[in-house]
């Protein structure tokens, strides 16, 4: 979808909330919560060709295909935070916004340790052995 | 299906119809069938949002490799 179309659906969107915010308040929520569905369905697309190019140009360069993944899953877990954190904070619940950002740093820690470990081993390696 | 923006004044469309017949029926002095209406309205509505919820979903975990 084109950039044109994702900013004329945002306009679009936001005139209906303004609309629906006074009349109906879960329906205006309900709206919020469509076009940012509708947004990143519309990109996801696009997102799957760059990652594909990235994994090519990993295998050419003999990148570890298991380094390559724990990025994406990262990167995919980052967004999905990010999506529900500001979904949560739109519905004024900011607490849980912030468990869901704890929860997003968590688990991205969690798949970064293998990466972590293999630096930390490769560093001792490098130490003379006395 | 998620591309498309006739959802989104469907959406729209559903909550001013939904608040109208409340008001309506709220002045009829039906007060638990206005409240039923806005229920089933608010269910239509989610079962919509839902649907494009778990196509996004999927479509994430299919190109973020979970």
């Amino acid at each position: 979808m084109d950039i044109l179309q994702i900013v004329t659906i945002a306009i679009i969107a936001s005139i209906m909330f303004i609309i629906l915010k006074d009349v109906n308040p879960t329906f205006a929520f309900f709206i919020i919560l469509f076009v940012g569905i509708m947004i990143f369905a519309s990109v996801i697309q696009q997102i799957r060709l760059i990652f594909e190019v990235i994994q090519s140009l990993g295998e050419q360069a003999n990148v570890s295909g298991l380094y390559l993944e724990t990025i994406l899953k990262i990167i995919g877990i980052a967004y999905l935070a990010e999506l529900a954190a500001s979904i949560t904070k739109d519905a004024g619940l900011d607490s849980i916004a912030k468990n869901i950002e704890l929860a997003g740093k968590i688990f991205i820690l969690l798949l970064a340790i293998p990466i972590i470990t293999a630096v930390i081993e490769t560093i001792v390696g490098f130490l003379p052995t006395i | 299906m998620l591309t498309d923006i006739s959802v989104l004044f469907q959406i729209a469309g559903i909550g001013i119809i939904v608040a109208l017949i409340h008001t309506i029926l709220k002045q009829m002095g039906k007060e638990e069938i206005a409240q039923f209406a806005t229920l089933i309205g608010f269910i239509i509505v989610l079962y919509i949002v839902i649907n494009g919820l778990n196509d996004l979903l999927n479509q994430i975990r299919s190109v973020f490799l979970f």
